[in-house]
């Protein structure tokens, strides 16, 4: 909210807006200084939030002592939000702990690597979800790379300004926003029959749902998150390296592989990690195209079932301590995934940005 | 920034506030069973028109019901399975079970042609389990009579949610068949043998329609409003019996408790549809607890005899079974040992 406003207000601003050299080279071209602030203030009415003048007045006006108490309230409320998001971070783990406790004690390591999940017998393993959640997250990672990676360059680099630009920027958006729900009917009633015939043809059973079919869903539910910070860290790669490059006689194309993917990687894996997050998690969609069955998947297109969709599942109806607790477990298990990835994730980006190279 | 703060401040307030105001003496809370959520919604809107007494009924699932009620954060909860000797034995106090309907679980599949099927309980007991898989056995022609069947393998559809349709179809299955009751027994999520899990009524149903040479089960109501092809069952007297309101009401013309916690899958009754059950609402015997008023209690007293009385009229048109007779009154029997303080709020 608060790092989106200066974007939002960059076009708006009257005595910059026109004419201005790209945003790059107006940030690497230094500061405010007092003759351009000037400047700035005799083009812009006072009232104006953008007058620079407005910013400086009351430090004359009212006295530094004000600011300085104000400056430190603000600076409390950052922090204070900034340990909450912790705090919660934290009970969310406290609570799953404390409420899978039960069934850490009643069935042990065993919950990892047990392959039957019989509520009934109360012979309780995860290993089917386990498999299930990575194997359809990372299929749809690597079916929606290519075209996030496609998108993000052609928003980012090749179609950067003009009518079409933007509405095939807010059309990527609007992926994002549809509810999962509508991407799980679409899967079941529309990609379902494609993928039978498909699979009638490849002389497998023709059931329709399974690993693939959910892959392929997420995969188009994921896309526009890479690709939006994809396209926004391409934007970000400064001119004058791109043209230096040109200027050396290099074609688009290689100046695409050789100065801009290198210079956004750790921002492009940063999506594709973002992405992946949304994957795991991902329950609605997913459940009504997996086929939902608690046995390891012998291949692609077997049904499964995934961590989310089982807790989604059954948890409504769940009765018996140890069953219930068994399904706290398992969101235990997704938290702890999802933050070995995200981990993992940052670990790569660090490793692969251009800054510490 | 101070305004914001304002504004978020003064919401947060007013939540605050408005909760409590909300649920104040005249509303009734119960949370459960999503089978009986149309017809109980209908009946709590006439009883609001008729009676001035506002009911919050969430349909948040039979487990859920239960667990809400053990909480005591409801009135009154809703289930489809009834509470176990072993689960009631745990609690220091009564919990009454009130029949207020009855439902029916049916057999549908995507056969061509949509033939109307019989299928004797071993049948349907092996095509779950995986054992038969070909539409064109032997065991179900032989069932058919000039009913031609296709070379066509069965795929099975379940419910993949944790749902009171499968606990009374499986329960169904345990009675009939040995190895059912052996290998995968009853309850809400089972660990199936085989074939497709599809999420709630809709998802079975839109997964059997479009896989050919599947079978699945759903909810008669689902069925019925849905012109789905359903099977004939046949039932312990050896008819088949065509599902339908009056088979199953037809169902619950057995022997009840007086607790009225039974199920009446596979019944013995003539003409009766076998895969059927009731659906309950649970409360406290002892109605006064952590400070209940005696108002509160006979509220909830009148509106589960109004149920299970005038209520009653509204079941059919929506495709539910009433309560037979012999039902009702066991139900007035539960109904009349509510207590107060140990007194009968009933007289």
């Amino acid at each position: 909210m608060l790092l989106g406003k200066p974007v939002e207000y960059k076009g708006q601003e009257p005595g910059i807006g026109a004419g201005s050299p790209p945003a790059d080279r107006r940030n690497a071209g230094g500061g405010l200084t007092a003759g351009r602030i000037r400047e700035l203030a005799s083009r812009t009415p006072v009232s104006s939030p953008f007058n620079p003048m407005r910013v400086l007045l009351p430090r004359t006006a009212r006295g530094s002592q004000k600011i300085a108490a104000s400056e430190a309230a603000f600076g409390r409320i950052l922090k204070a939000s900034g340990w909450t998001i912790l705090g919660l971070l934290v009970a969310v783990f406290v609570t799953l702990v404390i409420h899978s406790m039960p069934a850490i004690k009643e069935i042990g390591a065993a919950f990892l690597y047990r392959t039957t999940w019989d509520p009934v017998t109360g012979d309780l393993g995860a290993l089917p979800f386990i498999v299930g959640t990575i194997l359809t997250s990372f299929l749809a990672l690597a079916i929606s790379i290519p075209f996030s990676l496609a998108i993000s360059i052609y928003l980012g680099e090749y179609l950067r300004e003009g009518p079409l630009s933007s509405f095939l920027k807010s059309a990527v958006d609007l992926l994002a926003g549809i509810p999962s729900v509508i991407y799980g009917f679409w899967g079941l009633f529309v990609l379902a029959p494609v993928v039978r015939s498909l699979q009638m043809k490849l002389g497998i059973p023709p059931y329709g749902v399974g690993i693939f079919t959910a892959s392929v869903v997420l995969a188009i539910m994921i896309t526009p998150y890479s690709a939006s910070l994809g396209r926004e860290v391409m934007q970000l790669v400064p001119a004058d390296q791109k043209e230096a490059a040109l200027s050396l006689g290099a074609t688009r194309y290689e100046v695409m592989r050789k100065v801009i993917l290198p210079y956004a990687r750790a921002g492009i894996l940063a999506g594709v990690l973002l992405a992946l997050g949304r994957a795991l998690g991902e329950t609605m969609a997913v459940t009504m195209v997996i086929g939902n069955s608690n046995f390891l998947p012998k291949g692609m297109f077997s049904p499964a079932n995934t961590m989310a969709s089982v807790i989604a599942n059954e948890f409504a109806e769940a009765t018996g301590a140890v069953y219930l607790s068994a399904l706290v477990e398992i969101g235990l298990l997704l938290f702890i995934v999802s933050t070995i990835i995200n981990i993992l994730g940052r670990y790569i980006i660090k490793r692969t940005s251009v800054e510490t190279a | 920034m101070r305004r914001i703060l304002t504004i978020v401040s003064a919401v947060l307030v007013a939540a605050m506030c408005a909760g409590p105001a909300i649920a104040a003496n005249e509303e009734l809370l119960g949370a459960g069973a999503t089978f009986p959520y149309p017809l109980y919604s209908k009946m709590f809107d006439v009883y609001h028109k008729e009676e001035g007494v506002k009911i919050n009924y969430q349909a948040i699932g039979s487990g859920g019901g239960i667990r809400q009620v053990l909480s005591k954060t409801v009135d009154f909860g809703g289930t489809d399975a009834f509470m176990s000797e072993e689960e009631l034995a745990e609690l220091d106090t009564e919990i009454l079970h009130v029949p207020t309907c009855l439902g029916a679980v049916v057999v549908t599949y995507n056969v061509p042609d949509s033939p109307t099927l019989n299928l004797p309980p071993d049948v349907v007991a092996d095509i779950f389990l995986g054992k038969l898989t070909n539409w064109n056995d032997g065991r179900i022609a032989k069932a058919n009579p000039g009913v031609r069947l296709p070379d066509m393998t069965i795929v099975v559809v379940h419910r993949s949610d944790g749902s009171g349709t499968t606990f009374i179809f499986s329960d169904y299955l345990s009675k009939v068949s040995a190895q059912w009751l052996e290998s995968v027994g009853t309850g809400k999520s089972l660990n199936w043998p085989s074939g497709l899990g599809a999420k709630g009524n809709p998802g079975v149903a839109g997964l059997v329609k479009q896989l050919p040479g599947s079978i699945g089960y759903v909810e008669l109501i689902y069925a019925v409003s849905n012109n789905m092809p359903v099977a004939n069952i046949k039932n312990r007297t050896g008819k088949f019996i065509t599902p339908s309101i009056p088979s199953v009401s037809l169902a619950a013309d057995t022997e009840i408790p007086d607790h009225t916690r039974i199920s009446i899958t596979d019944t013995a009754a003539e003409g009766g549809y076998p895969i059927s059950g009731f659906t309950w609402t649970i409360f406290y015997k002892e109605q006064k607890y952590e400070g209940r008023s005696m108002e509160k209690a006979r509220e909830l007293v009148d509106l589960v005899w109004w149920m299970t009385h005038d209520g009653q009229e509204l079941a059919e048109p929506l495709h539910y079974a009433p309560l037979p007779e012999p039902a009702v009154k066991k139900a007035e029997a539960v109904i009349k040992s509510a207590l107060y303080g140990g007194k009968p709020i009933l007289k």
